[in-house]
């Protein structure tokens, strides 16, 4: 083996080393680094010109010094010169010290890119090596534009060596996660493939690392490396430890590249081939099989190398979350690790499971290691071993188990390490809120959070509490009579006082019968908590004191006191003094019709996901809610809070044509709306159905709403509250063909929802439309831009007149009911002079309107990409731009398409991904896209994954007419 | 894949720093401070695991050195745990009984040796043999260099 002191060492940085070591204090050691720096400058500066070796000597200086800690601003020259030294230890500290310190300094990259590009054509592989691990390190977009096109073909010639091909598989991996753009693919990519069967272990285990990153993003292109990759693994897990020689770790065979290609199958689907999927199914189960049998060695090296493969074996089978019998001995494997005495496979079998417990064939075996983990979770001595414990259970919380994961969760909070409180207060308020059974129990359990954890709950927790109980009349005065108790503990939390007074304020009425809770005995509760309060709460107690006044008379002088206090009508608080002045003059001078009026109950808030699982999904780490959990806990959520039933539910859109706006609680889906009638069973499979309240006239407009496919007869639109005051004259011309340009006027439509539909030079048709969860509204404007009547039109659902120059809206409700292609359609008839004007558009309502955008974190978003790989749920589109490649324009549309843009989670800057969720009544649609536009080409390439085929396919086509 | 490598001693000093992604100075300076403290301030036989943000920390003590990376959710954290050791022996081998001296002088060492074995965050090749031979012969060219550039190459 080499000794270490080469002829290369350099004494003089050896020496500065030694004194940097020696120096005893921060600030001996600064002024040594200041000395040395000075010395180094004048050096460079100076007029002798400086041989490779001191050059050398100085740079690796430098590089220390940076390495210490410090900025380092000058040199990069030196370093560069370095490069085209024909010396290879100069050359090599050159590289080095470029690759530490990157400079995005174009001038400079430019002559790195020139040295580099000498060594990589030098065919002499030590040098290709360096420049090679020198672009892999920098990995910046000039060297990609410079080398993306050289490197795929050093990596596939015949004759490049193998280390050579190692370094530039990674050195091409780089590049392409920077800019994936700039890495084309072409003829090398099918041989790429090819070097999983490549002799060398090495080159293998490199070159997979780039395959695997290729699939993930051209999965079909890729596609022939799953056979591959199994019959490599099926050789290597069937190899005896000492098969493969160099690359046996601790007894373990190729435990990197088994990793690797398990990681690589996890890019794709089951296999659809029967024997490979046989051969895998086979290697899966000796992995598993290889667990139970004894260690060939003691080492920790060796069971670490075996059991990373066992957990890499356990994710695919996860991933596949086909196999219920692999499912299930994977969730035992990980059980027994639960109770393993190496801390490291508890804590990986606990992050594990919590994947496992996603899986429908899963969950219930994952259910059962329930009082394992609960124990986890008091006894673990590590707090990351508890973290995990605690995802896990949030994990595997259903209705069935919610009451004692809530319980043990809570009572954890008790003596939960400070780093992890607050998360465990937004995971407990989410599952008592996603799986309350009754109310009270969800009451209950959010003001034990508050008593317990008061410190470490958040607004968003208590807030979210007022609105549930507000909006459930069968809670509140149970709500009432709990937080009149909680609030009788000699020192209650500030935030018990904020929902107390609330909740008295507006409910305390309900209590008020029993002499225990009489409406002074509150109204002194609460008073007594007063000064030991922050402003924002006394300002609210001050509010809840006012609301008082209005419910309970009898309190109004002792209130009226307090209020007139120079503590409060002086207090030097602005806020407080003006609550205190106005409150006071208002139940002094005000009838109690107005204080009624005035102080009347709050109306129920509109239903909206809650704000604490968007607050927990913002939380990065461990258990940042994916957007599966965040599907279900809207879906939950709905079914507890959402409240009425919806009527219509036999076509794909019902729409309900109001003349007057209902109340916007409609939309929002609390009430129950009226029943939707009607909607014929379709052929296609979208039905819009219109019904008004408004009279019938003879002559007017007439529109209907109508299945694209659907032949006229089955054309009945009225609802309950027409049919009887007067039959809606038939047509007796048929609809007319929807427009020829009706479909470029809905792509209009697809990233904005206000504007024009329609205009001749009759008829001018704009549109405003809302969209909310599942629901819409859609207003549409008829403007007559003639100036004589339209006259004698068949009408139905709106006034049936329009005066020349004048205007009638029009209100549509909305309600998607499952996913859909078509656009429904618009056939408005109306007479103008003589003539009957027939004309069918398209209503601008497309699927990506009911899209309810998901914030997510990078990680989120890459794993919710992976679970939509299998081919039929990504569409994807190359196209030429049709308007210019502004990246802000770019970003105003895909917000406009209803979807969270999401930055920073693409590596590639350029590139846009969004994420949403379709609502429709029947089920959500959870939807990812990206978009990567290549400025050179004029081309964007558009992919859409969806957890429904049909929705990736729709979006895709409606968006690729949009850029 | 892997984002860092960091070497530090149990006082916290920096030995080595490795970063596969593009980061500023700024932010660099921010992930090695917060990820020594929280590694630091880990009790004895805890589990070698943590995790940071978005990133799961793997870090493993050898006498006064800590060897700490992160990863990506993906990655194994068990191999990445033996991927440090396997560092680690490729340092003992190269270094002969390898001390935090070693590495503090021969730091340039120390790097040529990580980069035959990971580039970009993955690993290129496990072989100890095969390291061991690149930098052998990367040493020898030190030597020859001048000889070395008159001939031919391969």
């Amino acid at each position: 083996m080499p000794a270490v002191s080469k002829g290369d060492g350099m004494r003089g940085l050896a020496v500065f080393i030694s004194d940097i070591r020696n120096c005893k204090s921060k600030e001996a050691e600064i002024k040594r680094i200041n000395k040395e720096l000075a010395n180094i400058r004048s050096k460079f500066k100076g007029d002798k010109a400086l041989d490779g070796y001191s050059k050398k000597k100085y740079v690796c200086k430098l590089l220390f010094i940076f390495l210490l800690g410090h900025d380092i601003d000058f040199g990069h020259m030196e370093a560069v010169n370095l490069l085209s030294s024909n010396k290879y230890t100069e050359k090599q500290i050159g590289y080095l010290f470029i690759s530490v310190l990157v400079n995005s300094n174009s001038e400079l990259i430019r002559l790195i890119n020139n040295a580099i590009k000498n060594d990589l054509s030098s065919r002499n592989p030590t040098f290709m090596c360096l420049a090679l691990h020198c672009i892999a390190n920098v990995g910046s977009r000039e060297m990609a534009e410079a080398f993306a096109g050289e490197i795929p073909r050093i990596l596939v010639a015949g004759d490049t060596m193998d280390s050579v091909k190692q370094s530039a598989a990674l050195c091409l991996l780089r590049l392409y996660k920077t800019s994936p753009d700039l890495v084309l693919m072409g003829e090398w990519t099918s041989r790429v493939v090819h070097l999983l069967n490549d002799q060398h272990m090495g080159v293998v285990t490199a070159a997979i690392s780039l395959i695997t990153c290729l699939s993930q993003k051209n999965p079909d292109e890729f596609k022939t490396c799953v056979s591959l990759a199994v019959s490599r693994l099926s050789r290597i897990v069937s190899s005896a430890s000492t098969d493969l020689q160099d690359y046996t770790y601790y007894f373990v065979p190729a435990p990197w590249l088994s990793c690797k290609l398990l990681r690589l199958l996890q890019c794709y689907p089951p296999p659809e081939d029967g024997a490979v999927k046989g051969r895998l199914v086979e290697c899966l189960e000796t992995i598993l099989n290889k667990a139970q049998e004894p260690p060939k060695s003691k080492k920790v090296q060796h069971s670490n190398a075996k059991n990373a493969i066992l957990f890499e074996a356990i994710s695919l089978i996860i991933h596949y979350d086909s196999e219920p019998n692999l499912l299930v001995r994977a969730c035992n494997q990980l059980g027994q690790f639960l109770q393993h005495r190496e801390t490291n496979l508890r804590y990986l079998a606990l992050e594990s499971m919590c994947t496992l417990a996603s899986s429908e064939f899963s969950h219930e075996a994952v259910k059962t290691h329930i009082e394992t983990v609960i124990n986890a979770l008091k006894t673990e001595r590590d707090v990351s071993v508890r973290q995990r414990a605690a995802d896990l259970l949030y994990a595997m919380c259903d209705r069935s188990n919610a009451k004692q994961i809530v319980a043990e969760m809570l009572s954890y909070l008790e003596t939960a390490d400070y780093s992890i409180r607050e998360e465990m207060v937004l995971k407990v308020a989410i599952l008592a809120e996603k799986y309350a059974v009754d109310y009270s129990w969800y009451v209950d359990t959010i003001l034990n959070l508050i008593r317990i954890a008061g410190d470490y709950v958040s607004e968003e927790v208590w807030y979210r509490v007022i609105q549930i109980v507000i909006n459930r009349d069968d809670v509140q005065g149970y709500a009432a009579k709990t937080v009149f108790e909680a609030l009788q503990a000699p020192a209650c939390h500030e935030n018990m006082v904020k929902v107390g007074g609330y909740i008295l304020g507006e409910f305390g009425n309900l209590i008020a019968g029993d002499p225990r809770s009489s409406p002074l005995v509150q109204f002194n509760l609460l008073h007594s908590k007063f000064h030991l309060c922050s402003v924002p709460t006394r300002a609210l107690l001050l509010s809840a004191y006012i609301k008082f006044i209005n419910l309970f008379p009898e309190t109004k002088s002792t209130i009226q006191e307090v209020l007139r206090s120079d503590s409060q009508i002086r207090n030097s608080d602005v806020e407080l003094q003006q609550r205190a002045v106005e409150y006071l003059k208002l139940s002094s001078i005000a009838s109690t019709d107005v204080l009624a009026t005035v102080l009347e109950e709050m109306p129920p808030f509109p239903e909206r996901e809650s704000s604490i699982l968007a607050k927990l999904k913002k939380k990065k780490g461990p258990g940042a809610v994916s957007v599966n959990e965040l599907e279900e806990g809207k879906r939950e959520g709905g079914e507890l809070n959402g409240g009425g039933e919806r009527g219509g539910d036999s076509s794909a859109i019902a729409a309900s044509n109001a003349s007057t706006p209902s109340p916007s609680a409609d939309l929002l889906g609390l009430r129950t709306g009226p029943p939707v009638t009607a909607a014929a069973p379709s052929a296609g499979s979208l039905l819009v159905d219109v019904f008004s309240e408004a009279g019938v006239n003879d002559d007017g407009f007439l529109r209907d709403l109508e299945p694209p496919t659907e032949s006229s007869d089955s054309l009945l639109a009225e609802g309950p509250g027409d049919s009887d005051s007067a039959p809606p004259t038939v047509v007796s011309e048929d609809p007319a063909p929807p427009l020829p340009e009706s479909n470029e006027l809905l792509n209009k439509f697809v990233c904005k929802n206000n504007g024009v539909l329609f205009e001749n030079q009759l008829l001018q048709i704009g549109i405003k439309s809302e969209y909310r969860q599942n629901l819409g509204r859609m207003y549409l404007f008829y403007g007559n831009k003639t100036s004589v009547q339209f006259l004698n039109v068949q009408a139905k659902p709106v006034e049936p007149l329009i005066e020349g120059g004048a205007q009638v809206q029009q209100v549509i409700n909305i309600e998607c009911l499952s996913d859909f292609m078509e656009a429904p359609l618009l056939n408005i008839k109306f007479r103008y002079g003589g003539a009957l004007q027939n004309l069918t558009l398209k209503l601008p309502v497309t699927i990506n309107k009911f899209f309810q955008p998901t914030e997510m974190a990078s990680h989120d978003f890459f794993q919710r990409w992976k679970q939509l790989s299998q081919p039929q749920q990504e569409a994807q589109k190359i196209f030429k731009a049709n308007h210019a490649m502004d990246t802000e324009v770019l970003k105003a549309k895909l917000l406009g398409l209803g979807m969270a843009l999401l930055e920073n989670v693409d590596p590639n800057p350029e590139n846009f991904v969004c994420a949403g969720v379709i609502q429709t009544k029947a089920q959500q649609v959870g939807s990812l896209l990206r978009l990567e536009p290549n400025a050179q080409a004029q081309m964007y390439r558009l992919t859409l994954r969806s957890s429904k085929d049909t929705v990736s396919k729709r979006l895709c086509e409606l968006l690729a007419e949009q850029f | 894949m892997m984002r860092f490598l960091l070497l530090f001693s149990r006082q916290g000093k920096l030995r080595l720093q490795k970063w596969f992604t593009a980061l500023s100075d700024r932010d660099k300076k921010k992930i090695i401070r917060d990820v020594t403290q929280m590694v630091l301030a880990r009790q004895p036989k805890s589990c070698n695991f943590l995790q940071w943000r978005d990133l799961k920390i793997v870090y493993r003590r050898y006498a006064s050195l800590y060897f700490c990376c992160g990863l990506e959710q993906d990655d194994n954290e068990l191999l990445t745990l033996e991927l440090l050791h396997r560092y680690v022996e490729l340092l003992d081998q190269y270094f002969g009984n390898v001390c935090e001296l070693d590495i503090i002088f021969n730091f340039e060492k120390a790097y040529f040796i990580l980069d035959e074995f990971v580039i970009g965050g993955e690993v290129q090749e496990t072989s100890k043999v095969s390291v061991a031979k690149s930098m052998e012969e990367a040493d020898s060219l030190q030597e020859t260099m001048e000889e070395y550039v008159n001939k031919p190459t391969y």
